[in-house]
């Protein structure tokens, strides 16, 4: 399978003649639309809401996000703006009419919205990009940083994001997941027909407080066909505020009890409980 | 671009973005045309607690614009009949469609109807002007401004 982010930078990648065909693909339009709405139903919105479209390209997925209810869009019509990287991109964009307003911009360089601005974010089949930088000065890494960074500070709380991309493989998945995890998101995966080759691959992003059900196993809690893979580390088989034998709260409430029953404890200070430097 | 978006747009620069002068981007030779839309009622009560009403009022006075009210509307402003008490309105249980009030249509046909089609954007702080060409701003940076 080729990756055209291996081949070119996105702007000159998709120049007319690739926008076009990019566009008119039906195949393409397909799954894109598929993918949009997928999207949608893990944004799960309710009321005609603010999104921000990061890489929208010629507005399939923005088409989507400006039809009414009654048209399968949940919540809709909302308000949509879109930024990509592309100028023949956004000037079919442009032929097509669509609702939302335009940017020309790089997302790796930042996401320039006053805090709090946004309800949700889409992005469909755009952040791999951001793994390749195309000059020495800047580096997939700070790229990825700035980028999630930007996007965190410009939704509300309690609002999401979801992210469709094509990782070329585990390490891209980490770094994309990462990155958003250092930014502030409750980040997870959601995987689509895994193992083949239309695998695709959603990062689901939660913005803390509001209305929010946690972070993407509450999202996808009742969902059909779903399941969930938590690979968080936890605390085997402790409970919360439980101690450990031996541990400094232990210790003191082992002397406190001594105290009260009269014996004769050593006075406690910041060294109390702690090891005893190795001598030799 | 739409004046609504105008409302949230802060300067791209990274050194801007702990200034207060970066935002709002202040509109330069602009060029404006009125794209008709439909009546969104739903997204306007839902967008009108994050509007920053003072730097509105800017704006359109720097486009030449007729001066908005100095206080911002409030939710029930905007639908016909709102002023009526909650206790009354919870008696109608049946949905009642809203109709929009004057205040209502005038906040769209300035927020989602009035679009900027070419000119340039101003960055109060660093004075980077940002073009707009076809209604599409670009804000793409060169490297040494990231």
């Amino acid at each position: 399978m080729s990756r055209p982010e291996d081949i070119l930078p996105p702007d000159l990648f998709y120049n007319d003649t690739e926008s076009r065909k990019y566009t008119t693909s039906s195949r393409i339009q397909k799954i894109q639309s598929t993918m949009t709405h997928r999207a949608l139903s893990l944004l799960s919105l309710s009321t005609p809401s603010l999104i921000l479209d990061i890489g929208c390209g010629s507005g399939l997925s923005g088409e989507i996000l400006s039809r009414p209810e009654s048209e399968g869009t949940p919540g809709g019509p909302h308000i949509w703006f879109g930024s990509d990287i592309s100028s023949s991109m956004l000037g079919i964009a442009l032929e097509k009419e669509v609702d939302g307003d335009l940017f020309l911009a790089d997302a790796g360089q930042g996401v320039p919205f006053r805090p709090g601005t946004f309800d949700a974010a889409i992005s469909i089949s755009a952040i791999q990009w951001l793994c390749n930088a195309e000059s020495s000065e800047e580096s997939p890494a700070g790229r990825l940083s700035r980028f999630f960074g930007g996007l965190y500070s410009s939704l509300r709380r309690g609002g999401r994001a979801v992210c469709q991309f094509y990782p070329k493989n585990e390490d891209q998945k980490k770094m994309v997941s990462q990155a958003a995890i250092k930014a502030g998101f409750g980040a997870g995966l959601l995987e689509d027909d895994p193992g083949t080759k239309n695998a695709k691959t959603y990062l689901v992003l939660t913005v803390g407080g509001g209305e929010l059900d946690g972070d993407i196993t509450g999202v996808v809690r009742g969902m059909d066909g779903v399941d969930v893979m938590d690979a968080r580390r936890r605390a085997k088989g402790m409970k919360r505020g439980e101690e450990r034998k031996g541990s400094k709260a232990w210790i003191m409430r082992k002397k406190e009890q001594m105290e009260r029953q009269g014996k004769v404890v050593k006075a406690s200070s910041k060294y109390t409980g702690r090891k005893r430097r190795v001598q030799f | 671009m739409k004046l609504l978006t105008l409302n949230f747009l802060t300067c791209a620069i990274k050194t801007c973005k702990t200034q207060p002068a970066s935002f709002p981007l202040h509109p330069r030779d602009a060029e404006l045309e009125i794209v008709e839309t439909d009546m969104n009622l739903p997204f306007l009560k839902n967008i009108l607690p994050r509007l920053m009403w003072d730097e509105l009022r800017t704006i359109t006075s720097e486009l030449g614009l007729p001066d908005l009210p100095p206080t911002p509307p409030t939710r029930s402003n905007l639908v016909e009949g709102g002023e009526k008490d909650a206790v009354a309105e919870e008696e109608e249980q049946e949905e009642v469609v809203e109709e929009p009030t004057q205040t209502a249509k005038d906040l769209h046909r300035i927020l989602l109807e009035t679009c900027i089609k070419e000119g340039k954007l101003v960055c109060g702080a660093c004075g980077h002007e940002y073009k707009v060409m076809e209604g599409v701003a670009n804000f793409l940076l060169p490297g040494h401004l990231v």
